[in-house]
């Protein structure tokens, strides 16, 4: 299969996957305990028999079950997620509002993750049973340990608060009106806590699965053929051993992501970073149900676009994969 | 078995801490005298500044030790409860995916893969937030987004489990296939869904305090994630008050872990070799 083939067959699984959340999306709100036109009519700030009757109409709650169910999906399909009463905007303009900054902290904190997890998995591998292995080992598993939300408020009182160094707080300096590279300086030094301490949980697991996949694949018989052949222990590390140890971690990057982006909810919280998951917690007490599934539905895509993209980095690191499929 | 567990210095520990934790836990009443909930000196107590208020008071002058030790409470029953209701889901469906194979297969993984690709504390953040925030709501909202793994770790090892010859004998000796299922494939993949287990309990308490943290906790019952989501905001003039709630998380979730690993080492040795040597 071409890498083109591919792509399309996964985009259309996940075109399924979106319309089966969007079923699931649907189902929730109905469960809900409360009449939704109730409750709509609560949000709007009115609540006589007759707000509630009209409502009903307009968003054709009185109608059967069925009819329903397609509107809203239909509705999905057009990228028409409800609107929000609390907000006072469609859902979609909320979240398309904040997608950019999710994208930003979420990618950044995947490929920091992801490149640091294996550096340092690969010096402990390299050095097993010594006390820097035995270092990186132990400060993996307790980073395993904690939870991404306190590490995101011990960095803030320590780097901000403390010592001063770096932004604890939002997504730029308020007021500053940076334009041009000051701007994107300013950005960046106020992604780094975030990214980091959203990063760091995924760190260690990659961290743990390269070192146990390193010493695996360093006992295969290839590995002794080019001991054999006179090569050096990093070259040997370095183009035979990681090459192939890196493969199981790429996979499990790849069904991180999910918990990744669940955990961009609890980062964006602590840093007020104006994403989408800081939007979602700003529903939560608002009870703003239309904006809470939103959200979920698009983090749901973006998580498969992250397992898409794992897909094509898994294929180019391993040639032998488009060969079998 | 035993003996390979109990060499593992690191299982040790994690034992160690875990009893100290549970007995914390079921000794909260006889510990503090007085309920997490109520008020017992002025606020912002810092700790060790007070005889009887070991870690000081929070934001509205509760013993924060106390609330500790109750918090204890919630985080492992919920941890425990909801890994078992996840298991409840996920053995069946994956030994049945496994035993039967062809459509039941296909139908049950395509069901879990479903739930593998939705984010699953975005789930759980909306399961819990419209069915109201209880104890069982927060319990059951976990197990849903934790019981994907265990199916597809009873599918693999149910299907190499049905085609070792013992299970050929069985069928030879007439009995039925839901029994042979039930008494002779299941029973042998008891060892790592035991190992898969103590770690779900792990992130069931992660994923309990992180909701809790957003305000998704059941407001009758103390947790450490509220502790710490109540306490955010005064970060700056008394951060003893979300440091505390943090480290018991820690010291809890890393025991499940080390535990996880030592159990794991000391039931399928064969595996644990490889990484080791």
């Amino acid at each position: 299969m071409s890498i083109f083939t591919v792509i399309l067959s996964r985009a259309f699984k996940a075109f399924l996957t979106l319309l089966a959340i969007a079923v699931l999306n649907f189902c929730l709100l109905h469960a809900a305990p409360g009449d939704p036109a109730v409750v709509l009519a609560g949000e709007a700030g009115a609540a006589d028999e007759q707000m509630i009757e009209q409502l009903r109409e307009r968003f054709g709650l009185d109608q059967p079950f069925y009819v329903q169910l397609g509107k809203y999906v239909g509705g999905v399909l057009q990228f028409d997620l409800g609107y929000s009463f609390r907000q006072g905007a469609p859902v979609s303009e909320l979240i398309l509002d904040r997608l950019p900054a999710t994208l930003l902290l979420t990618l950044t904190a995947f490929v920091i993750s992801l490149v640091l997890g294996i550096a340092f998995g690969v010096a402990a591998s390299a050095r097993v049973g010594k006390p820097s292995d035995s270092l990186l080992t132990t400060l993996a598993l307790l980073f395993y340990a904690t939870p991404l939300y306190w590490a995101a408020l011990m960095a803030v009182l320590v780097f901000s608060v403390w010592l001063g160094w770096l932004p604890g707080f939002g997504y730029e300096t308020v007021g500053a009106d940076y334009t041009g590279m000051a701007r994107v300086i300013d950005i960046a030094k106020h992604l780094v806590l975030p990214a980091l301490t959203l990063g760091l949980f995924f760190m260690a697991v990659y961290m743990r699965m390269t070192r146990a996949s390193m010493l695996e694949v360093s006992q295969l018989d290839f590995v002794k053929t080019a001991k054999a052949k006179g090569l050096s222990g990093p070259a040997i590390r370095r183009r035979h051993i990681l090459r192939n140890a890196i493969l199981p971690v790429v996979t499990l990057a790849g069904l991180q992501a999910g918990q990744l982006v669940g955990g961009a909810v609890l980062t964006e919280t602590v840093f007020a970073w104006p994403g989408i998951g800081r939007l979602m917690f700003e529903s939560l007490a608002a009870r703003d149900y239309n904006t809470i599934l939103g959200v979920f539905l698009v983090s749901a895509a973006m998580v498969i676009l992250f397992n898409i993209v794992t897909d094509i980095v898994y294929r180019l690191v391993d040639p032998r994969i488009g060969a079998r499929a | 078995m035993w003996k390979r567990f109990s060499s593992n210095i690191g299982a040790m520990i994690g034992v160690v801490l875990l009893v100290a934790v549970i007995a914390i836990a079921i000794f909260a009443p006889l510990l503090f005298s007085h309920d997490p909930w109520q008020m017992v000196q002025r606020p912002f107590l810092a700790p060790f500044s007070m005889d009887g208020l070991p870690l000081g008071t929070d934001t509205l002058g509760r013993d924060v030790a106390s609330q500790l030790a109750y918090g204890a409470r919630v985080s492992l029953l919920v941890g425990l409860v909801s890994t078992l209701v996840a298991l409840l889901i996920g053995v069946p469906l994956g030994a049945l995916a496994g035993f039967y194979g062809n459509w039941v297969d296909e139908g049950a993984m395509r069901f879990t893969e479903f739930f593998q690709t939705i984010p699953n504390f975005a789930l759980a953040i909306v399961l819990v937030a419209i069915f109201e925030p209880t104890l069982a709501s927060i319990t059951i909202a976990i197990a849903i987004v934790s019981w994907p793994p265990v199916a597809r770790l009873v599918r693999a090892e149910v299907m190499s489990v049905r085609k070792r010859e013992f299970v050929d004998a069985a069928r030879l000796a007439g009995l039925s296939r839901p029994r042979i299922l039930m008494t002779q494939v299941l029973p042998n993949t008891v060892s790592p869904i035991i190992v898969m287990a103590s770690l779900m309990v792990a992130t069931a308490i992660l994923l309990e305090s992180s909701l809790s943290f957003l305000g998704l906790g059941d407001p009758n019952a103390m947790s450490w994630g509220y502790m710490i989501g109540a306490a955010r905001t005064v970060i700056r003039s008394a951060w003893w008050l979300s440091f505390f709630p943090g480290i018991a998380i820690v010291i809890t979730v890393l025991a499940l872990n080390l535990i996880g690993e030592g159990l794991n080492d000391a039931l399928n040795p064969h595996l644990s070799r490889k990484g080791k040597a």
